[in-house]
């Protein structure tokens, strides 16, 4: 953490610099420091003749939620404007997704926010079989199966949302608590997809892969585990008295903010509004689920933290829902000019293409192996034309606009991360409160680079 | 072959004349220096976005026309002829998109957000489109917005040459396109007028160039795999 006089601090030396030591830059004075020398700024501060501190957090730092940099300018403890650096992050996914096919571009959007794969992919995927004109012939099993990940991984990032908040908070029990949960759904994740993160599972016309044997049982198990679990988070910080004192009335963005600033997501319906997609512009059937849209009104950091752990309640609701109406049946369209002709099985050499499948196009059928050839080196062709496909995100709304020029390659696809987009209220929450304030603020607005940044 | 091909064959439907053709393909199998021997060399094909619907525009319980004529009459009484801020209106896949002229949008924006019947409240940002081939109309601008009180969501649509790349800035209107329109600024180089601070977002404050431009390239190295050398992915033999 570096503290300049002005909005541009220049990076440390190579060397390693002193604590807190001064130095003159053409910008001004300039201390870098570290750690626990907060009281020798202060004081050094408090000596120069200039009032106006610009402390210069991040990108680099344990509590700005990843590569995140915040640009505060303080006055003694007292926020009196902030802004946001990003970009540190930026791998142009969008730009790369013009040079790979379409099935391809599951790959990229999976790790674009990171903690939310299967949003992205469905996002992605539902953008693409709306231009395809093939939204009613996805089969029923991929659909639920689909929801089944959205939801737990619904779960999982709203679990990391919670743990690193607390962790930033000082509370490592509660990160502890959530990582351990987190790492059960991952590792069910691991069981469906082969991946514990970045799966590239959710492919245009269906999924890659239908359920191994024994997932649902293992999936009743753990939806068992989480129903256990879940009410640690209540016991352990809902009541609790120093969260509360830390969380409430913090980080406060009320609805015409929210509105105003796009924001969604928790953050919106912190505010009292329940919206959400799921329920006002339904997809993947979510209109059939029962399920309840929590809200608060208390605008602030501690209403945001109770809507996630209702949301937790209602996935797991969800989940359970998905597992008693899945039945047996293809993943995939029947559309050979579109479904990825190769299944996975497990081969001597762990995961390998099905042999009945090689068997197929090698010996017995000529059309099979011309198809395979064609989708696989070359793609399926997307009529000319742009679509938007929006779904709830943990975040808010996650919208694809995908455009195709007709070709085998999207021709632009954009993303409406919700993450980039409430990170614009940072400001609007955090300016005119503490310092200290402010990290409760970033945590509650959760955002992830990988999907900031993209 | 047929012509009459389902869509969702993976071959696009052929799309009659009232297109908008953005880009004339020639050849395939990406091969363009002689070395064509497929016979499909002298392919030439115009590629042609949806263009102009009539009416009825139709929509979930004919909401579209709902809201053209809701935003036309709007426009009206406001003095402002639909015709000439409405350039024209498409409906395709389910989703109603108003091309609007770019000196206008502002006014259009505006009446979409603050009319009782339009009431479109939330902006879910800016998306740069950029089609060197649309001659005059290379820069688009989407935006999707979306009517929480109405439960609706369109697309509109404005267009600039590259040779002047302004377009109005919709912050005045919808603020969550601050950090949205520098975005797109940063990658298509589209000028906003009127944004309070439009600088880059995402790439370096120095970074020459516009990345997302269809003309800036991808880079990249060729990577070695198995004895073989696997060209860098905008080298790469592309069908489209």
């Amino acid at each position: 953490m570096s503290a300049p006089h002005a909005p541009q601090g220049e990076a440390p030396g190579d060397t390693f610099p002193e604590d807190a030591t001064p130095r003159e830059t053409t910008e001004g004075t300039v201390y870098t420091v570290t750690g626990g020398d907060w009281d020798e700024v202060v004081q050094s501060a408090a000596k120069a003749d200039d009032e106006r501190i610009v402390v210069n957090m991040g990108p680099q730092h344990p509590s700005t939620h990843g590569v995140l940099r915040l640009i505060l300018e303080i006055d003694g403890e007292t926020v009196t404007e902030a802004r946001c650096g990003i970009g540190y992050l930026h791998t142009g996914i969008e730009k790369n997704l013009e040079f790979r096919n379409w099935t391809q571009g599951t790959t990229f959007v999976t790790r674009m926010d990171y903690l939310t794969s299967f949003f992205n992919e469905t996002a992605y995927c539902l953008g693409v079989e709306k231009l395809l004109g093939i939204e009613d012939t996805v089969p029923d099993r991929a659909t639920l199966i689909r929801v089944l990940l959205m939801e737990l991984n619904r779960l999982s990032s709203h679990l990391v949302c919670i743990a690193t908040g607390g962790m930033e908070l000082g509370a490592t029990t509660i990160m502890i608590y959530g990582f351990r949960d987190r790492e059960l759904i991952l590792d069910a994740y691991e069981l469906i997809t082969g991946l514990r993160m970045n799966h590239a599972f959710i492919r245009p016309g269906g999924l890659a892969q239908d359920l191994p044997p024994g997932a649902t049982d293992q999936l009743r198990e753990l939806l068992k585990t989480l129903r256990r679990n879940l009410p640690e988070y209540d016991k352990l910080a809902t009541g609790n008295p120093i969260f509360k004192a830390r969380m409430q009335d913090v980080g406060h963005l009320d609805l015409t903010g929210c509105m105003a600033l796009g924001a969604t997501g928790p953050v919106l319906r912190s505010a009292g509004l329940p919206h959400d997609l799921r329920r006002s512009d339904p997809y993947c059937g979510y209109e059939t689920f029962d399920f309840d849209v929590p809200t608060a009104d208390t605008c602030d950091a501690y209403g945001r933290f109770l809507i996630r752990l209702e949301e937790m309640r209602q996935s797991l609701r969800i989940v359970e829902q998905c597992l008693d109406r899945l039945e047996p049946g293809p993943v995939m369209v029947a559309d050979k000019k579109i479904a990825w002709p190769a299944q996975l099985a497990l081969g001597p050499d762990g995961l390998g293409n099905s042999l009945d499948h090689i068997k197929n196009i090698m010996g017995t059928s000529m059309e099979a192996l011309i198809h395979h050839f064609k989708l696989v080196t070359e793609g399926f062709r997307v009529p000319a034309g742009q679509a938007y496909a929006a779904v709830e995100s943990p975040k808010g709304e996650l919208g694809a606009h995908v455009v195709s020029d007709g070709g085998t390659r999207p021709y632009r696809v954009h993303f409406r991360d919700p993450s980039f987009t409430n990170l614009q209220s940072m400001a609007a929450m955090c300016e005119g409160g503490q310092v200290a304030d402010v990290i409760v603020a970033v945590a509650s607005i959760d955002p992830v680079m990988g999907g900031v940044d993209r | 072959m047929s012509d009459e091909q389902r869509p969702g064959d993976g071959v696009p439907v052929p799309r009659d004349d009232t297109g908008e053709p953005i880009r004339v393909q020639k050849g395939m199998f990406g091969a363009k220096n002689g070395a064509d021997t497929s016979g499909y060399g002298g392919l030439v094909r115009t590629v042609t976005l949806p263009g102009a619907t009539p009416r009825p525009y139709g929509g979930p319980g004919g909401s579209f026309d709902e809201i053209a004529d809701e935003l036309e009459g709007a426009l009206e009484e406001q003095g402002l002829p639909p015709g000439s801020a409405i350039e024209k209106t498409v409906v395709d896949r389910g989703e109603l998109t108003f091309h609007v002229a770019r000196e206008h949008l502002l006014q259009v924006a505006r009446t979409l957000r603050d009319d009782p019947a339009l009431r479109f409240e939330l902006c879910t940002g800016v998306s740069g489109v950029h089609y060197p081939g649309d001659e005059g109309r290379e820069l688009h601008a989407v935006y999707h917005l979306r009517s929480l009180t109405h439960g609706r969501l369109i697309r509109v649509e404005v267009s600039a040459p590259d040779a002047d790349r302004h377009v109005p800035s919709l912050v005045p209107v919808y603020p969550t396109n601050d950090w949205h329109e520098r975005e797109t600024y940063d990658f298509f180089g589209l000028i906003f007028d009127g944004h309070p601070a439009l600088t880059r977002i995402l790439m370096p404050d120095d970074w020459q160039g516009f990345p997302q431009r269809k003309d800036y390239p991808l880079g990249g190295i060729a990577v070695e795999y198995k004895g073989a050398q696997i060209p860098a992915p905008d080298q790469r033999r592309s069908y489209s």
